[in-house]
């Protein structure tokens, strides 16, 4: 094995090249980031001085851990920072890569981890472009990177474990959220419990924090719907509908949307690997086996731009991911530790399929958004042009973006994909994943023109 | 939009413009929380008519936080830490 490449450094990619390191190889390690941590344990830049407790709460044990690995594998690797990789060409095995946003650079690989992460999701409404609107994983961005709010009394809006551990940070940070709308029904989250208790101490965890919510004080609508974000020129209220089908309109200065992730697989797409759609995770997932092995030979995944699974299951798959690129290349590896992750791997993966029940992506309320409504935030194209190109005949994602241009724009669908499938499907009276999705192109992120 | 700065903020102060205007922000702000806590409503105009931006993701991935830094071209103001005497354009 020659050249072994790792991109990522959030958990999966920490933990996939702790086990390669450990083989004796010397991978390459790529991140686009100035430091390694990802997401959920993303460091903020020099100079910030809260300790990891106050970073990460009850991550902070995981965060302590992931950073000492992380610098200890620096040295250790052929570790490239603020690196992009912006395209793949299969059939060459080369990576090309963009350093410090305007170093171009090429790598040939001979096998390669992905570790991608994963962005969120959200369900355009009117008023979503404006100043003061963001994702929940932003809203927590800002609040973990910057030590800054999107606003005193910002109304959070989605469904999923970020939602309440976003409000329960805010709350702390002594910006006390104006309302935190939960699209899903108590009932379906509690109907759900069974299955979470597969990973009983983060259910558990899940459990405390839906009291501290509940006792905070924080208005907190559950199974309510949001219609539209009010202002002008800035966020100034959310009007939204109860389960009782009342209208309220909330005051709030900032707003911030997100319905669980998606992965970020462009890199695997453009890898060559296909992809299914996973009904319970309501996303398109790269093809791969339990151990991360993909059908391009040499090319692996692990973590989020997997399949959405946590940071936990990063961990674990990253690991995983990097055993098996071992066993396939006959070096050794660690056949008990092999069986023990695997074994991990199986119950994470039933927690999280109930999880991913608990807490769907409302799909009917993206598929009925107002014609005027722009899916895509980046060419401002709306619901009602991507309904006229359904009725032109586009039964396909990537027909209806030559006809609309959804898709085409800056994010390279990575926001408008999932309400867009969700428009054109509903339009043309189909289930979602016959609509397809929008395939990756290369830079995957815009790049300086050469 | 009010971002408004919460905890961590015990850092030296720095100096750089947008649009010719002065903003005092501090080391370690990317220049979008810098632009954004110091006033600014928005870090660019949509080319579509229909109004200011002022980011989404903070992470890089949607891209709607373009401004212009003389000297090194249009860079995400999210990702792109502020410096002293940075000079910024908004588009
Ligand atoms: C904004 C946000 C906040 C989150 N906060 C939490 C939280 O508080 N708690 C929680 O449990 N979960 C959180 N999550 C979920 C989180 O995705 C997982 O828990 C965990 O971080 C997944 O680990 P990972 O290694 O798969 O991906 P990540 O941690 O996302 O790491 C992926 C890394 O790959 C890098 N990368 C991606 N593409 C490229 C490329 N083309 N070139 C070079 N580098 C690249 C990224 O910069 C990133 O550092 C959050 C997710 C998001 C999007
Ligand atoms: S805010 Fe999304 S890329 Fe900067």
């Amino acid at each position: 094995m020659k050249t072994v490449v790792v991109v990522g450094a959030g958990p999966a990619g920490i933990r996939a090249v702790e086990q390669l390191v450990r083989a004796g190889l010397r991978p390459i390690w790529i991140e686009e980031s100035p430091d390694g941590g990802g997401r959920i344990t993303q460091r903020p830049p020099a100079g910030f001085k809260r300790d990891a407790a106050s970073l990460y709460g009850a991550d902070s044990g995981r965060a302590k851990r992931l950073h000492a690995t992380l610098d200890a594998m620096k040295p250790r690797t052929d570790w490239r920072p603020d690196t992009l990789v912006w395209n793949i060409r299969p059939e060459a095995r080369t990576l090309q890569t963009l350093t410090g946003g305007s170093q171009q650079g090429e790598i040939a690989y001979d096998a390669l981890i992905l570790c991608t992460g994963a962005v969120d999701r959200v369900v355009p409404m009117p008023g979503w472009t404006m100043p003061g609107v963001t994702t929940l994983g932003g809203a927590q961005v800002a609040l973990k990177a910057q030590g800054v709010g999107i606003g005193m009394s910002p109304v959070l809006v989605g469904s999923g474990p970020l939602l309440i551990l976003t409000a329960l940070q805010y709350i702390k940070a002594g910006a006390k959220p104006a309302l935190v709308l939960d699209t899903t029904p108590f009932l379906q989250k509690a109907w759900e419990t069974s299955g979470l208790l597969w990973n009983a101490p983060t259910f558990l965890r899940g459990v405390l924090m839906d009291l501290r919510l509940r006792l905070s004080g924080v208005p907190y609508a559950e199974d309510a719907t949001p219609i539209a974000i009010e202002g002008d020129t800035a966020v100034t209220a959310l009007r939204w509908r109860d389960s009782g089908w009342r209208e309220h309109v909330t005051p709030c200065d900032a707003v911030a949307l997100g319905w669980g992730l998606k992965p970020e697989s462009q890199l695997a797409d453009l890898a060559g690997v296909p992809f299914d759609y996973d009904t319970k995770q309501q996303n398109w997932v790269p093809r791969r086996d339990a151990a991360g092995r993909t059908p391009v030979p040499g090319v692996f995944l692990a973590g989020d731009g997997a399949g959405i699974g946590g940071a936990e299951v990063a961990e674990l798959a990253g690991a995983r991911a990097a055993l098996a690129l071992l066993a396939d290349a006959h070096l050794p590896s660690d056949a008990a530790l092999t069986n023990h992750l695997d074994g991990r791997l199986r119950t994470e993966a039933r927690f999280r399929a109930a999880l991913d029940r608990a807490f769907p992506y409302p799909a009917k309320l993206a598929a009925k958004m107002a014609d005027e409504v722009s899916v895509c935030r980046c060419e401002v194209i709306s619901a009602g042009e991507l309904r006229a190109a359904a009725a032109a005949e586009a039964p396909e994602m990537n027909r209806a973006k030559a006809f609309s241009r959804v898709g085409m724009g800056r994010c390279q669908g990575r926001l408008c994909g999932p309400p867009a499938a969700a428009v054109l499907a509903d339009a043309l009276g189909v289930k979602v994943d016959e609509v397809g999705r929008l395939r990756g192109q290369p830079p995957v992120k815009p790049i300086p023109v050469q | 939009m009010t971002v408004t700065r919460l905890v961590d903020q015990d850092r030296p102060a720095i100096a750089f413009t947008v649009d010719g205007a002065e903003i005092v922000a501090k080391q370690g702000d990317t220049l979008l929380t810098a632009m954004l806590a110091g006033g600014l409503t928005h870090v660019r105009t949509s080319e579509f008519g229909d109004g200011g931006r002022a980011g989404f993701c903070w992470m890089g991935a949607c891209q709607d936080c373009w401004v212009l830094v003389e000297g090194s071209g249009i860079r995400r103001s999210c990702t792109t830490l502020a410096e002293p005497g940075m000079r910024v354009i908004r588009r």
